[in-house]
């Protein structure tokens, strides 16, 4: 995934691209900066500018890379799964069309970032088989059941809000690829969180039954939710973990517990105008600091489920790997076409050859 | 846009999958946003074939009518300059300062110039 020059940088990407993210994340890319710092990556990454595919990196660098945007990929694909078990039950032809949509773009992103990638020396069909062999990682979120349709809407809502959070910064990400793939992803993803907001909108206008619905996907996707931003990662817990690092290399431009906080203080007020009552009995404005404070994560829930014990684990990559299996005498057919296809333009190109 | 060129594979990447299914080439693709734009290089995908590609393409890069023509173009196919021979393969237009207008005194009060 290269560019995406037709896509207006200087449109905001979504509502979550405030003046503090801008500011955070300063990039300079009008300036022609390269040129003065040279290929030196320390001062390529010293001067804010980014680090393309054939420059000399560190292998850790590259290694993390490989593993962050290899994760990331992986989340999309197999978040295709809980909402694409939905499609046929959508409750109108409307919703269907967008929940396809939706499920399509998922699909598209993990395409993104497989390119992206790629770009650093790692050939997709094996980060497919580090994923089937459960060698690395998606997020855990994924891992939960959709239970209803209001499920959908919480899904959107929530789960695509959360990302939207952690993706923006990353469009200013130091590796040129990822951040590029990033932007278009982010582009995308703001549909996504309206239609889950509007399927939620809509429940809370409905039945009652509806309402108890919409409550409820929220109060079983809220928790999930806050803890895909990761475990704590600033103060005491800030010591041991990847996040000093990762900043320093510019992969990361803010702390998962400051993401965190971004999200609950942008979701409170629309939960609010939902009429959802979030999940928290200790969520309540702080004056001094400025922010909803909230209640303690379960994070043993959370390494639980990252270890492989949540409710869906095993469901999503059985899935998953059947679906690639059941693709390959697709993969093949296409091989044995492209493979006729060429050896006819070669006799084609002799004969007129010897005819001339 | 700096890339446009670049092929999406760093350098001694690996072009064989680690096992099992042969891994289907690596296509560029430049996309047309509209008349009277260049293609530009927008990502890359794999397929069997140009003919897929440029499918592929059309459903990836383009479903929210982000392009009116598209060009795919097989990864192996381009030829890219070097990052590590950079300086001396770009320095030629280095100190050559006269080719910008901004080079040449003239006086201030001469108009259209
Ligand atoms: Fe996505
Ligand atoms: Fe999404």
């Amino acid at each position: 995934m290269y560019g995406n020059d037709v896509i207006d940088p200087n449109e905001p990407l979504n509502a979550a691209e405030t003046a503090d993210y801008d500011a955070a994340a300063e990039h300079d890319d009008q300036r022609d900066g390269r040129d003065a710092v040279g290929d030196d990556f320390d001062a390529l990454l010293a001067a804010d500018q980014r680090i393309e595919p054939r420059d000399a990196m560190p292998d850790d660098y590259r290694e993390t890379l490989i593993r962050q945007i290899a994760q990331h990929a992986h989340s999309e694909i197999i978040g295709m799964q809980p909402e694409g078990n939905w499609i046929t039950r959508a409750p109108s032809l409307r919703r269907k069309a967008i929940l396809i949509a939706k499920v399509q773009d998922e699909a598209g992103h993990g395409l993104y970032l497989y390119s992206a990638a790629e770009t650093l020396g790692i050939d997709r069909q094996e980060l497919l088989e580090r994923l089937h062999d459960g060698k690395q990682k998606y997020s855990s979120i994924f891992n939960y059941p959709t239970l209803t349709w209001a499920d959908c809407g919480a899904i959107g809502w929530l789960v695509d809000g959360a990302a939207i959070m952690n993706q923006v910064p990353l469009c200013r990400c130091s590796y040129g690829p990822y951040a590029r793939a990033m932007v278009r992803v982010c582009k995308e993803e703001s549909f996504h969180q309206r239609q889950g907001f509007e399927i939620l909108w809509n429940l809370m206008r409905g039945t009652e039954s509806q309402k108890a619905m919409a409550q409820d996907a929220a109060d079983r996707w809220w928790w999930p939710a806050l803890a895909m931003f990761g475990p704590p990662d600033t103060g005491e817990a800030a010591k041991g973990g990847h996040t000093e690092q990762s900043m320093a290399w510019g992969i990361k431009r803010f702390s998962n517990d400051d993401l965190r906080q971004k999200f609950v203080d942008m979701m409170v007020p629309q939960a609010e105008k939902l009429g959802i009552v979030l999940p928290d009995p200790e969520l309540r404005w702080n004056d001094e600091r400025g922010h909803w404070d909230f209640g303690e994560i379960d994070w043993d829930e959370f390494w639980q489920v990252l270890r492989g014990d949540g409710p869906c684990n095993a469901e999503r990559i059985e899935h998953r790997r059947r679906a690639h299996d059941e693709g390959a005498w697709v993969r093949e057919a296409a091989n044995a076409y492209a493979a006729k296809q060429a050896t006819r333009e070669r006799e084609q190109q002799q004969q007129k050859e010897s005819a001339a | 846009m700096s890339g446009a060129t670049t092929p999406s594979t760093g350098a001694g990447a690996p072009s064989e999958p680690a096992q099992g299914e042969r891994s289907w080439p690596l296509w560029e693709v430049f996309v047309r946003g509209k008349r009277g734009l260049s293609h530009v290089h927008v990502g890359s995908l794999h397929a069997p074939d140009a003919e897929l590609a440029l499918r592929n393409a059309r459903d990836v890069y383009t479903r929210r009518q982000e392009g009116v023509s598209i060009w795919v173009v097989k990864a192996d196919d381009v030829t890219a300059s070097s990052p590590s021979e950079k300086d001396s393969f770009f320095d030629p237009a280095g100190d050559k300062i006269y080719r910008h207008p901004t080079f040449y005194d003239v006086p201030e009060d001469v108009e259209y110039l």
